[in-house]
């Protein structure tokens, strides 16, 4: 298929559609209206179901419901709405219901701002909801890979029984690229969802129930080690990274997002003046790509981390790296994406100044 | 030959500059070249003025952000005053001078000044001023035939909004005889 | 001959220039609030609490003390400001997103509890801040960003009338629904807004005036006809008028 010309928002829509999302609950807050702006006028093309809801809290209530009815269900927002689906994010895990998230991240603490942030990392990779659970999370890059991360993401939260998150910053959201929504991605053989209270106990033959409460403490630890598992074998199987010229590298910038793009960039100046520098790009927030890190070759003294928020990402690097190279943190925040050249900059400097 | 244009396009918020801007990456994505437009949004947009950057390139395009662009097309004092310094050295910057007196240009730069009000008046409609500004971007860069974006108006001006193809494509003609 | 003013900025709001667009009326009712904190002296007691829409910078414009609340909990906030300050003159200044999305239980939780604060609702049919999506206000068949083909009521019920729903709630002192579309209407308004503050003053517990205002911009109309467009179609579906006034019962 031809690529085609698409606004970041309606693109992730539209994958969503081709995802197979069977009903969309959302509440409006830029810079991700677009989404349910679209899906408020194509879901009805396609026979499924749009409600926008009055508010974030009822949004994710909806998902909930309708996720425990076995549909495959998304919600988007961006940061603040996001903070207020958390106990409903929480309350899914703790069912094992399967949803899609997406947060079109912008500036914080509070209202914050509306511009490009990766200021919800930690909200993001930790969740703010309570107890012992993990999200699926994503950071995709250009807007092919988010698109393509939200076709599959239906696949993967039915498998895990899990929400998953895809987490772009307001750049993604907004911005224009062509992308193709037809090519191949992989596919999951998936069980039928026959956990689903759905009102259909009659024709199943037994009674389905969709909780989180465990009253009991032995049957709660039970419950809590179970989901553990799940999240375990997330981490063996679904950690996504990318390394660009790391192999010889001496210094090796961890990015995600946006700022992994600014940064490719700044790699090929900097290779120009014979600094040699690489690029470890986690895809997957959570679980975060350790086994990027193990690759890494002894050359590679320096780790910087570069974000759009003030060391979110960079306690995931210190916690991977275990004191073994030497760590260099460069962010910005307030919505602005950091330029080109000040992160090679903060390399110059890094590397004593002169080209190796 | 070897494409890689970045651009910023700039002016009040009803002059149309983020559709100027799309057509470029309409007609980008039709010859199957990599290319990204980013909109202003929010409270930088309420002050009046609006701007967008586009990159084009045949090969990936990494930082999407447009921060020492190649070329600058301006529609309002504002937008000269804020993009102009921010131009490449030898790069193009293409203004529309309607309501600009004795501005100070670079001298490092390749500079065209057209009055897109005056000429859009006179083909009858004030509005097609950023088509004018779009013929003479082509012309000046050569960096999509004039065929390239009369594609791109096909779809945009289709429906109830056919009738405002004929003088679109004047615009764009008259821009580009003007840059010429 | 001497000058004459015939026209002075109210004291009741900052030299901050407005961020509204042209022709809309969220301008004019930040004029009367101002005007009438000034009238009845109100205006160094008064804390406003700001919501999040298009007034979200009016914590910038009213100029007493003011504080910034989170999307549709204003009433919330502003309970806690009047309970630790009971002699302050606490006002909400929200949209209908804000109010009656959102924020429906803090909105109606506060009358009910008879807080003794003063809410300013202002009906504008859409949401303006975020480009125009449908409101639980939205009228039949307006078309929005979210409801394209316009609004139907099997998918998305009925515009909610929030001045005649607070009416049903026991707590409720004052609600009053006004207009600003011309300067007969104006005037009526302002009297409404004195007497809200009035209500506070005396402590007889939680008053409201909805507004019906314009949003030329998100309505897709020049500022006339967006007024015309809210006599025409708002007004008969959000009829003007008192729809509480306890204090009577008390007398
Ligand atoms: C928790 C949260 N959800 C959503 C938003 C986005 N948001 C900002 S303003 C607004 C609606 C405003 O509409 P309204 O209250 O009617 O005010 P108006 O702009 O029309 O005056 C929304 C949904 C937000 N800031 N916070
Ligand atoms: S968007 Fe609408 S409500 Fe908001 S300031 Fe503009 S006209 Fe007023
Ligand atoms: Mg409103």
């Amino acid at each position: 298929m031809a690529k085609v010309l698409m606004k970041g928002n309606e693109a992730m829509a539209l994958a969503a559609i081709k995802g197979g999302c069977d009903a969309f609950f959302g509440y409006p807050i830029t810079p991700q209206n677009e989404v349910p702006e679209y899906l408020s006028y194509h879901m009805k093309e396609y026979g499924r179901v749009f409600v926008q809801a009055e508010s974030e809290v009822a949004a994710i209530n909806m998902v909930y419901g309708a996720a425990g009815a076995g549909a495959r269900v998304l919600t988007s927002s961006s940061s603040p709405g996001i903070a207020l689906k958390q106990e409903g994010i929480s309350y899914m895990a703790g069912s094992q219901l399967p949803a899609v998230i997406i947060n079109v991240m912008r500036g914080g603490p509070g209202l914050g701002s509306i511009q490009p942030s990766q200021g919800d990392y930690n909200q993001v990779t930790r969740g703010g909801g309570n107890g012992d659970y993990h999200v699926l999370s994503f950071g995709p890059e250009t807007l092919q890979e988010t698109v393509d991360l939200v076709r599959q993401a239906f696949d993967i939260a039915d498998y895990y029984r899990n929400p998953v998150m895809i987490a772009v910053d307001g750049l993604i959201g907004q911005m224009m690229e062509p992308v193709d929504l037809d090519n191949e991605i992989p596919k999951m053989d998936l069980p039928p969802k026959d956990w689903a209270a759905n009102g259909k106990s009659g024709e199943r033959g037994k009674r389905n129930t969709i909780v989180s409460l465990h009253l009991d403490t032995q049957g709660l630890e039970g419950h809590n080690l179970a989901l553990k598992k799940k999240y375990d074998e997330m981490v063996e199987k679904e950690q996504r990274y990318e390394m660009i010229q790391t192999d010889d590298a001496d210094i090796v910038i961890v990015a995600y997002g946006t700022v992994a793009r600014v940064v490719r960039s700044v790699i090929e100046t900097l290779r120009e003046e014979g600094i040699k520098v690489g690029l470890l790009r986690p895809i997957t927030l959570w679980p975060f790509p350790e086994k990027a890190f193990e690759k890494l070759p002894e050359s590679a003294k320096m780790l910087l981390t570069v974000e759009m928020s003030l060391g979110q990402m960079h306690q995931d690097v210190r916690m991977v790296n275990e004191g073994k190279r030497k760590l260099a943190f460069y962010g910005r925040a307030g919505g602005i994406v950091p330029e080109a050249d000040e992160i090679a900059d903060e390399v110059r400097k890094l590397v004593g100044g002169s080209p190796a | 030959m070897a494409k890689h244009e970045q651009v910023i396009v700039a002016g009040f918020g009803g002059q149309g500059v983020m559709l100027m801007g799309q057509m470029l990456a309409y007609a980008a994505t039709n010859e199957g070249l990599n290319t990204v437009w980013i909109p202003s949004y929010g409270p930088e947009t309420r002050g009046g003025t609006a701007n967008c950057s586009i990159a084009i390139s045949d090969k990936m395009i990494n930082s999407p952000v447009v921060t020492r662009p190649d070329s600058v097309v301006a529609l309002n004092l504002p937008s000269l005053e804020k993009f102009e310094p921010k131009l490449k050295k030898d790069g193009l910057l293409i203004v529309n001078d309607a309501a600009i007196k004795d501005y100070e240009y670079r001298d490092d730069v390749r500079l065209i000044t057209i009055d897109a009000n005056k000429e859009a008046l006179a083909l009858g409609n004030l509005r097609v001023a950023n088509m004018i500004m779009l013929g003479a971007y082509i012309q000046a860069t050569g960096i999509f035939k004039k065929d390239a974006i009369i594609e791109v108006f096909k779809k945009t001006f289709s429906g109830d909004k056919a009738k405002l193809m004929d003088i679109n494509v004047k615009a764009l003609e008259t821009g580009m005889k003007l840059a010429a | 001959m001497k000058a004459q003013t015939i026209y002075k900025p109210t004291e009741g709001l900052t030299e901050r220039q407005l961020t509204y667009c042209p022709g809309c009326t969220h301008g004019i009712i930040h004029k009367l609030i101002g005007e009438v904190l000034v009238e009845q002296g109100l205006l160094d007691t008064a804390v406003g609490i700001a919501s999040v829409g298009c007034s979200v910078m009016s914590y910038e414009f009213f100029n007493c003390d003011t504080q910034q609340a989170a999307h549709g909990r204003a009433p919330a906030v502003a309970t806690g400001i009047k309970r630790v300050n009971p002699e302050a003159t606490v006002f909400t200044y929200q949209g209908d997103g804000d109010l009656a999305s959102i924020g429906l239980a803090e909105i109606v939780h506060s009358a009910h509890r008879g807080e003794n604060i003063t809410v300013i609702f202002v009906n504008n049919a859409i949401y303006g801040m975020t480009g125009g999506q449908m409101a639980p206000t939205t009228l039949i068949g307006q078309k929005t960003t979210t409801s394209p083909r316009g609004r139907e009521q099997a998918e998305a019920g009925l515009p909610l009338r929030m001045s005649e729903m607070l009416a049903t709630v026991p707590g409720a002192t004052y609600l009053e629904r006004v207009s600003v579309h011309d300067p007969k209407h104006i005037r009526k308004a302002k009297k409404a807004l004195q007497k809200a503050f009035d209500v506070q003053t005396k402590k007889q517990g939680f008053s409201m005036i909805e507004f019906i205002s314009t949003c030329p911009v998100n309505w897709g109309m020049t500022p006339q006809d967006s007024l015309n467009w809210a006599v025409d179609q708002m007004i008969p579906y959000y009829p003007l008028g008192l729809f509480k006034d306890a204090t009577k019962e008390e007398n």
